[in-house]
Formats: structure tokens, C-alpha cells, sequence
């Protein structure tokens, strides 16, 4: 009880923290950073949702970013359609698309569905790159309008976009956490668990999977989506594979499976590259080694750690208040059973 | 009778594991199946729990086939089970493993979570009223809030039983749920099978330890290479020559 008073804190305190960094620290430099960021951390959350609690690892999932963030792009450059009109249009058809993706996926498990997802992601690439006349393929797509006004909120500065991206981001975690903590979050994890055992105590599993993942897809388009809009402009690049191991490492440095893994891990990664910019590509050099450290003692991340390094200790508290009491009631029975 | 098979046979391309039996659970008893290692007994529960189709015969409960109803709809009907080895997650507390048991008695879905409407709010704590009933049916309220991984191997048992008595079941299939744990924890899960059965619910369990069948199970039926060989009373079953000879000739039992 304690721990979630605690955790709730900490949740405020960072929400403060982000409503008041434009003001903290007005350079537009960093708010860009930070509202990319914000973006990026949206698109983890609904990777996050399916690999981290259904237990099913996507690697399609750079592939729908680039979904949501194209469809996005046609629709209100193309087609002309109203920026909001297009920015739900392109959450839902790329959700459709998984959808239909998922019917097929959601038949393999583990690493033949990495696999799978794997291909699906490439070949959206290869789509996204070889449709010239619908993508400008490798020229790119400009022009992408940014997000259209709310009644009499524009969105035309660096701060507003900021505080836009900032609404999506609080808007997802809060639906996450609600999902989570929830039956369905419960279901979610049981399938995770163990499919087998899932099924014996009669969850249907196969349309719990679908409605995660294409849930996820949704998120991640919608990230997709609004890096559009705050980039403007677009090449295949977004949907490739590297985009897709960026994610996963976020994911995987902040903490699989956990509320606040995906925030930690993109901050984190985000800022450790920034820093390591003039090494370029060689970053993988140190990159890879300490991911695969990470892996290994911390399965679960940066957040996974601290969170185990806390059961661990309210454990033992709880283990030297509760032995008194136990060694008491196993007195008890003996004395029955006597 | 409560559930029924009939003509069952389940073949791996060449091996037949269960061939052609015959067997009724009977309502509130303790039904026991036995058998050398690789008889087919965990097959045979895999078929009757919907984990695998069978290459043929029927399965009937409560008069209705459920030959080929998914393992989900077959638990919703009330047949529930536990595994050979626990599928528990061990990273999680014991109440928290078992309160999901009961969801599929629940209704409420992702547009319930993500408003958490009242619906929602009810069931889970319906949840979680059934989990904590079940764990103290099983003795292990103390033991709720322990992680699982630092559970006895016993305790572990005790919360796959819970696990699978909060679906409401009517039978209970257990697959050899002594396996591993000393004689005087033996005692205890005895204790709470026959437990089970007067609270009304059915079980039908595999286990290997003869001593703890012979003396808690109603009605015994006897696998050997996938083919009923006998089926009756402990006491008929101890005296079969046909058993005898299949346990001598064949592996050993614990
Ligand atoms: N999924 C499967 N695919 C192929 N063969 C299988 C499969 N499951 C079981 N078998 C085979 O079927 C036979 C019966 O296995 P089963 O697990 O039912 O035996 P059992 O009676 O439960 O044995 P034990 O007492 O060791 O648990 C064995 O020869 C086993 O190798
Ligand atoms: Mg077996």
C-alpha cells in the first residue's frame, strides 16, 4: 500500500516535472529533444502493451509507426482531409491493418512469431519505400501540415507541440495503467504467464491476443502519427528495421513488462545518444555490450531492478515481522494434530 | 456418471498414447487413473481437458459431447486441472496467481477497464473474494502475499488447487499433484483431495504413490501402453493379476 502511495508520488512529481520543463528550461533545442522523445516513449508504451504484458515480442511494430505516420501524411496532404479527421483515420486503419496481421501472427508463438512480425515489418518497409506515387518513396513525403487548431488553441509553436505530444503521452499511460491494473491487465499477464494454463481456466486466449495487439498498434500508430505532424516530413527510414531496435532497446534498458519501463528507457537512451553523437555509428560498440549485461542481471530493466531490489527488502521486513506469528500458528496445529 | 469417454484414441503419427478406452468419472467420487510412466495417463487428461483432439472416439459431459469444444469452453462447463509440473508465475504473489482463476465467471472487458466502470469494480472484487476462499479451502491464507518463487513445492501445489477449484468447477483433474513433495506433505494434500470431493466437487487424479490411491480413491483405472488393462475398486485392483504383472514387467512404481 505504502509502495503504490509511493509509486503515485513519484508519478506526480514527474507529471509536475514535464508540465513545467518548458519553463524550466526554455531552449528549443531541448523541448524538440523532449517532445521527440515524449513521441517515441508513446510508441514504446504500445509495444510494451504486447511484448511486455501479452507476452508476444512484435518486430512489426517500427512498421506500423510508419503506417500511422504515412497515413497521416496522405491523408491530409492527398486526400486533404481534415488534420484531426486524418489523424484518427490513420490510428484506425493502421489498426485494422494489425488486425488483419494479427489473425495470421497470433497463430505462432515466441520466436516464430518474432519471426513473422519480423517479415510483416519489413515488407511494410519495402511497400512504404517502392510506392513511389502514393509515399514519394526515397525522396521522402514534405509538406505534412502540423496538427490543425482546437478551437482557439494552435499548435504552431515548439511549446504547444511540446504540451500537445504531452497530452497523447499522459493520455496513453493513464489508459495503460487503467488496462494494467484492471482484469483485462490480469488476463493479459496470465496468457504471458502460460498460454497452456490461461486456457485451462478458460480464458480465450486467442481473442484476448488480438484485442492487445491490435491495442498496441493503435498507441504505436498514434505515436506514429504525431511524429508526422511534428517533423513534417517522412522517409522510409521510419519504418526500418533500426527504428524497430530502437524500440525494443527502450524497452528493454527502461524495463519490459513494467508501467514505468518505457519512459525510463527512452529518456535514458535518448540522452546517453546525444551524448555519444560524435561516436556515430560506433555506438552500437558500447551499445551492445551494455545491453546484453543489462539482459542478463536485469531481465526487466532499470525498473525492474529497483523494483525487485524493493520486494526484496519489504520481504525481509515482512519475513522477521511474520515469523513470530507463523512459528505461532504452526505451534497450533501441532497441538491439533497431537 | 459425470463425464464420459468413449472409444477414446489419440495416436503421435506412429504411437498410439491412448487407445480405444472406455471410462466414466463418476459425480462426487475420487476417481483414480494409474499406469506406468508413458502409459498415456497425462494424454488421456489432455484429451479430456481439450489440449489435444483425439484421432478418435467421444467425449461426453453431463450428456453433451464435448469432443470438439476448445479447452476454454470446457472450463467455462466446469472442468477444470492442474499440470504435472505447476505453471504458477513465480514472480508474483500467491493471491495474484490465483484471483485471475475466476475471471472467466466474469464479463467485464477492455472498455469496462480503461473507464473502470462499476461492473468492473464489482467483479474484481468478486475476484478476489473467490481467491481468497479458495486459498483458505486450500490452507493457504498466510501464504496470499508470498511471492511465489519463495513458496514450498508443496505450497505450490496447494495454489495450482486453488487456481483450479476458483473457476467453480465440477471436476477436478489433478496429474499426479504429490509428485515431489515428502511423505507427511503426502498426508496433507490427501487430506485436502478427499476434502475436495465431500465439498461436492469431482476429482479425477493421476498419481504414481499406490498407497495414497489405494487408500482415497473410489474407483481406479489401470493404463498400460495407452490401453485400459483393468478398472474397480482399490481393493480389485490391488489383487488383478493383469496389473500385477504390467507394474512388474514394466517400470517400477514410487
Ligand atoms: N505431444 C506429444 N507428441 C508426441 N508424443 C507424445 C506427446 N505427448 C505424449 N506423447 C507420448 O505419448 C506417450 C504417453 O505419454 P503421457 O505423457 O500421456 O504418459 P504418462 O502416463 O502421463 O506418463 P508419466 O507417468 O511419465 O507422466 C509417451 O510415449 C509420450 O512420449
Ligand atoms: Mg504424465
Amino acid at each position: 500500500m505504502i509502495a503504490v502511495l509511493k509509486q503515485k508520488k513519484i508519478a506526480a512529481l514527474a507529471i509536475l516535472f514535464a508540465l513545467a520543463f518548458p519553463l524550466l528550461i526554455p531552449n528549443n533545442y531541448y523541448l524538440h529533444m523532449m517532445t521527440l522523445s515524449f513521441i517515441w516513449m508513446i510508441a514504446v508504451y504500445g509495444l510494451n502493451l504486447l511484448a511486455g504484458y501479452t507476452g508476444y515480442l512484435s518486430l512489426a511494430h517500427a512498421g506500423f509507426f510508419a503506417i500511422g505516420a504515412y497515413t497521416l501524411a496522405i491523408l491530409t496532404v492527398k486526400a486533404g482531409l481534415n488534420f484531426w479527421l486524418a489523424f484518427f483515420l490513420s490510428c484506425v486503419i493502421s489498426s485494422f491493418i494489425g488486425f488483419l496481421v494479427g489473425l495470421v501472427a497470433l497463430r505462432t508463438k515466441e520466436h516464430f512469431f518474432a519471426i513473422y512480425t519480423l517479415c510483416v515489418g519489413y515488407i511494410i518497409y519495402l511497400v512504404i519505400d517502392k510506392w513511389d506515387n502514393l509515399t514519394g518513396g526515397v525522396r521522402g513525403f514534405i509538406g505534412i501540415p502540423s496538427p490543425a487548431n482546437i478551437g482557439p488553441i494552435s499548435f504552431q509553436t515548439p511549446v504547444s507541440q511540446y504540451y500537445l505530444v504531452l497530452f497523447f503521452l499522459l493520455l496513453v499511460v493513464f489508459v495503460m495503467y487503467r488496462i494494467v491494473y484492471s482484469l483485462t491487465g490480469r488476463t493479459y499477464i496470465a496468457i504471458r504467464n502460460s498460454e497452456e494454463l490461461a486456457l485451462t481456466i478458460g480464458i480465450s486466449t486467442m481473442k484476448d491476443k488480438l484485442v492487445s495487439f491490435v491495442l498496441s498498434i493503435f498507441f504505436t500508430s498514434l505515436a506514429g502519427a504525431l511524429y508526422a505532424s511534428f517533423i513534417r516530413f517522412l522517409g522510409p527510414d521510419i519504418g526500418y528495421i533500426s527504428v524497430m531496435f530502437d524500440l525494443l532497446i527502450f524497452l528493454l534498458v527502461g524495463g519490459i513488462g513494467t508501467m514505468s519501463g518505457p519512459v525510463v528507457g527512452t529518456l535514458l537512451m535518448t540522452s546517453i545518444s546525444q551524448q555519444l553523437q560524435f561516436l556515430q555509428d560506433y555506438r552500437m560498440l558500447i551499445f551492445g555490450p551494455i545491453l546484453t549485461l543489462l539482459v542478463i542481471f536485469y531481465p526487466r530493466g532499470v525498473v525492474g531492478g529497483v523494483i525487485h531490489w524493493k520486494t526484496k527488502r519489504t520481504e525481509n521486513n515482512r519475513d522477521s515481522r511474520v515469523g513470530k506469528i507463523s512459528s505461532h500458528s504452526s505451534n497450533e496445529k501441532q497441538v491439533k494434530e497431537g | 456418471m459425470l463425464l464420459e469417454t468413449k472409444n477414446l484414441t489419440k495416436r503421435f503419427g506412429g504411437l498410439i498414447a491412448v487407445n480405444n478406452v472406455n471410462f466414466s468419472i463418476e459425480r462426487g467420487k475420487i476417481n483414480a487413473i494409474i499406469g506406468p510412466n508413458g502409459a498415456g495417463k497425462s494424454t488421456f487428461f489432455n484429451l479430456i481437458s481439450g489440449f489435444h483432439k483425439p484421432t478418435a472416439g467421444q467425449i461426453i459431459f453431463k450428456g453433451e459431447d464435448i469432443t470438439h469444444l476448445p479447452a476454454n469452453k470446457r472450463a467455462k462447463l466446469g472442468i477444470a486441472r492442474t499440470f504435472q509440473t505447476t505453471h504458477l508465475f513465480e514472480q508474483s504473489t500467491v493471491l495474484d496467481n490465483v484471483i485471475i482463476g475466476h475471471r472467466l465467471r466474469t464479463s467485464s472487458t477492455l472498455f469496462d477497464a480503461i473507464f473502470r466502470t462499476k461492473r468492473l469494480k464489482r467483479e474484481e472484487a468478486q475476484c478476489k473474494e473467490k481467491a481468497m476462499e479458495v486459498l483458505e479451502f486450500v490452507g493457504l491464507t498466510d501464504a496470499a502475499h508470498k511471492i511465489v518463487a519463495n513458496i514450498s513445492q508443496e505450497e505450490k501445489k496447494r495454489a495450482a488447487f486453488a487456481l483450479a477449484l476458483a473457476t467453480d468447477p465440477e471436476v477436478i483433474l489433478l496429474d499426479e499433484p504429490a509428485a515431489g513433495v515428502n511423505p507427511d506433505e503426502t498426508e496433507g494434500l490427501e487430506e485436502l483431495i478427499v476434502k475436495m470431493a465431500e465439498y461436492g466437487i469431482t476429482v479425477c487424479l493421476i498419481e504414481h504413490k499406490m498407497q495414497m490411491i489405494m487408500k482415497i480413491a473410489h474407483k481406479i483405472m489401470v493404463l498400460n501402453y495407452g490401453e485400459k488393462i483393468a478398472e474397480g475398486t482399490p481393493e480389485e485392483i490391488k489383487n488383478n493379476e493383469i496389473v500385477i504383472q504390467a507394474y512388474l514387467g514394466g517400470s517400477a512404481i514410487a
